[in-house]
């Protein structure tokens, strides 16, 4: 028995952070918020050189043929740098759903993603929450409506869709007939839009598709789970750094007990759900059956302590943590976004409940 | 992530299982001391006997003589806990105490103690506590006079738990009084028929039901020999030390069987004709209490995993007292609320629910909180030594 991660996935984990803090710091972070969409085409490329967008994707289309524990590692990296990629989209959800999908373009689409030259997005929250009456369904040959919060969409190549019930559609970011508009979020290192569609010829169609997408659903939200946690680590280190190192009363604040018990709070939610985190990864490639469940719990676990997490360590910075100066901000909004996009606590724990049959359907 | 026990220890689980087959009592023996102390007894050594007890513990002290394998401890407290029977005896004679002789003690105290205390012949007690050295136990005030080859002790403890069941009291006393606060305590092992020795019981929040095994401890001229101090004079605070954490390790059990119960609860209790567990308000609460009780079930398989592979775990190793204990109360409030007007029925009263099990849990839980080591106190802890953040400045003297 071994309940931990293995030398090669500490070693990704290495290789990743340290790129990340070479290559996108915060002083890039705080360019590209001003970006039209944030997410950037050379820090992707620099990461499929990494291997990490192919982490998922077999080795047979040019993939690393990963798990996805060692998937949600590099997820947290992102998020531990706040760092905009389409990873979540691009580099989880979309290849999770490729390859439960049969289609003669599938392993090419993987192939050019694992390359770094394919950019996917991915609307699928109307399977989930249906707001403004979004929807999008498919009527001779070519798709309608609308999808809300789109993922990593803005600039994408390909765009996965969910149609209907339980369909799924991949249409090119530049097809005729389709209107996307970004929906700017309180966090501006993650791109969401709307996409509006009329009559646009879909590239391929997937009927009874419900299988691909729940996968898909389970990966992105234990992997949106390891970002919003990285996020909630990076913001701790953060604070307590802070505690060591500032004065007030002659004193270093760290050592009054009002502070150092926020940050004993904090590493006490955090640790334990760090652990919740690897066995949700872990089980949905070793455990299928406690997947659904482990995802539900790990996202909305991660999205309640984060939620404290964010406000304690901008707390325990004080006034200047509360600026834009200070940079505290995109940990603390980032963490808020991950909150909603795949779902949010009250919608996940009602999940939860239905999959263990203690709730209707 | 290798979640596998392997064939090895799948063995050795069904080993235990077909033990407990054959062997299970057919009533409750060594839980807190109820019961005939003969059959107490005669189960403790037929446990040890098997390996099952004392299984770590050196032959020549009374015990099974294996090679320490945390796995296998995991698996004999899973299948006695699936059989709904105690392994060993859950007291502080064979949690804390013995674990300390074993490492500070003489070899005639070890030979003369560990079996003893192991197979429930000797009980003990804990004499650490004093009304003004709670959370400050270095503060101590019970005295130990030096006198010819004796001490001669004088003071009084708190919260000792089990006092007024036990043969032998483990004790922290100031044998240096002109020493600094933490030099100046020795540790003893004192026979509690000792004449001077007057022990009241004290009547806690729990009331009538649940563990009412505190007392408090008086010493009037309490004659004891020196050479029953353990370790050397003036070391009993690095002794103690050794002791306290044995009793953070033995209260973080995790509460993932008191959930179940919880949710069988909610789908047998109604309100209005309707199961509580239809309710999407007291499910949600359920749903978040199972998150973090799952949370805190796989940290544990993590913090294992560090111990069988020697790492310090940092931070992560010291929270999972202050989280599942918290988590207990939350679960027995969140049942008590499911009952709503009858969860606060208590006494044995009509209509209560489960023999009062709830609001003992809940009561006790919180007892838990405060005891072995305050909430506050494991807040300092995670804070200093899992952080890093300086400690407290000491005041000035006036």
């Amino acid at each position: 028995m071994d309940f931990g991660l293995s030398e090669d996935q500490r070693l990704l984990e290495d290789t990743i952070r340290s790129f990340l803090a070479d290559r996108v710091p915060i002083t890039r972070v705080r360019e590209l918020r001003d970006a039209p969409c944030p997410n950037d085409r050379s820090i992707w490329r620099e990461l499929a050189e990494l291997g990490a967008t192919g982490i998922l994707i077999p080795e047979e289309h040019g993939g690393s043929g990963l798990a996805l524990l060692d998937a949600a590692l590099v997820a947290q990296s992102l998020g531990h740098a706040v760092t905009p990629t389409p990873f979540l989209g691009s580099a989880v959800m979309a290849p999770v759903a490729l390859a439960a999908l049969d289609d003669a373009k599938t392993p090419a689409w993987s192939a050019g993603i694992a390359a770094g030259e394919l950019v996917f997005g991915v609307a699928v929250t109307e399977t989930f929450s249906v707001r403004e009456g979004a929807g999008v369904e498919l009527r001779g040959g070519a798709l309608h409506g609308k999808a809300m919060m789109a993922i990593d969409a803005c600039d994408a190549d390909l765009v996965l869709l969910a149609v209907g019930g339980d369909g799924l559609a991949v249409v090119r970011g530049d097809a005729a007939g389709l209107t996307q508009t970004r929906l700017a979020t309180i966090d501006a290192t993650r791109c969401t839009s709307e996409l509006v569609l009329d009559g646009v010829e879909p590239e391929a169609v997937f009927d009874g598709a419900g299988d691909a997408l729940d996968r898909m659903l389970i990966a992105g939200r234990i992997a949106l789970a390891a970002d919003s946690f990285g996020a909630c680590e990076s913001m701790i280190e953060q604070a307590v750094a802070y505690a060591q190192q500032r004065k007030q009363f002659d004193r270093l604040i760290g050592s009054f007990q009002a502070v150092k018990h926020m940050c004993a709070e904090m590493i006490a939610d955090l640790e334990p759900a760090r652990s919740l985190l690897w066995y949700a990864a872990h089980s949905f490639d070793a455990l299928p059956d406690e997947a659904p469940l482990m995802a539900c719990h790990a996202l909305a676990h991660i999205s309640e302590i984060g939620r404290e997490i964010a406000s304690v360590a901008t707390q325990v910075h004080g006034g200047i943590g509360w600026t834009d100066e200070q940079n505290l901000h995109f940990w603390f909004k980032r963490i808020g976004v991950a909150r909603h996009l795949l779902g949010g606590p009250e919608l996940l724990r009602n999940r939860a409940a239905e999959i263990q049959g203690l709730a209707a359907a | 992530m290798d979640l596998e026990y392997g064939e090895r220890y799948e063995e050795f689980r069904r080993e235990v299982r077909s033990f407990l087959e054959e062997h299970r009592p057919t009533r409750p023996v060594g839980g807190f001391l109820e019961g005939p102390r003969d059959e107490l007894i005669r189960w403790l050594t037929l446990q040890i006997e098997r390996g099952y007890w004392a299984r770590t513990i050196p032959k020549e002290y009374g015990g099974y003589g294996a090679p320490p394998d945390l796995l296998e401890t995991v698996i004999m407290d899973e299948e006695f806990n699936r059989a709904g029977v105690p392994r060993g005896m859950m007291a502080q004679g064979p949690s804390m105490l013995v674990p300390t002789l074993l490492e500070h003690g003489t070899e005639e105290q070890k030979r003369r103690w560990v079996g003893p205390t192991m197979r429930g012949e000797v009980v003990w007690c804990q004499g650490y506590s004093e009304p003004g050295a709670g959370s400050d136990l270095a503060s101590l005030q019970t005295s130990a006079r030096e006198d010819g080859d004796d001490f001669v002790i004088n003071g009084q403890k708190i919260w000792t738990s089990t006092a007024d069941k036990s043969d032998m009291m483990f004790v922290l006393v100031r044998t240096e009084p002109d020493a600094k606060k933490h030099a100046g305590i020795s540790y003893l092992l004192l026979p509690m028929d000792t004449p001077g020795i007057e022990v009241q019981p004290m009547r806690t929040m729990s009331g009538s039901l649940g563990e009412n095994s505190f007392n408090q401890v008086f010493f009037s001229d309490v004659r004891v020999p020196q050479s029953n101090v353990v370790g050397r004079r003036g070391e009993g605070w690095k002794i103690a030390n050794t002791t306290l954490k044995h009793e953070r390790n033995s209260l973080n059990a995790n509460p993932e069987g008191t959930l179940f119960r919880l949710m069988k609860l909610m789908k047998e209790e109604t309100v209005n004709g309707v199961p509580a567990m239809a309710s999407p308000v007291y499910r949600d609460h359920l749903m978040r209490l199972q998150g973090r009780t799952l949370a805190m079930k796989h940290h544990g398989m993590r913090m294992l995993t560090c111990s069988l592979k020697s790492e310090w775990p940092g931070a992560a190793g010291l929270v999972a007292k202050l989280q599942n204990c918290q988590l207990n109360f939350d679960i027995a409030s969140l049942a008590i609320d499911v009952m709503g007007e009858l969860g606060v029925l208590y006494d044995h009263s009509k209509y209560e629910r489960e023999r009062g099990f709830w609001q003992m849990h809940a009561i006790f839980s919180l007892g838990l909180i405060i005891g072995g080591g305050t909430a506050q106190i494991q807040k300092n802890i995670i804070g200093e030594r899992g952080l890093g953040l300086p400690r407290e400045p000491k005041p000035a003297k006036a």
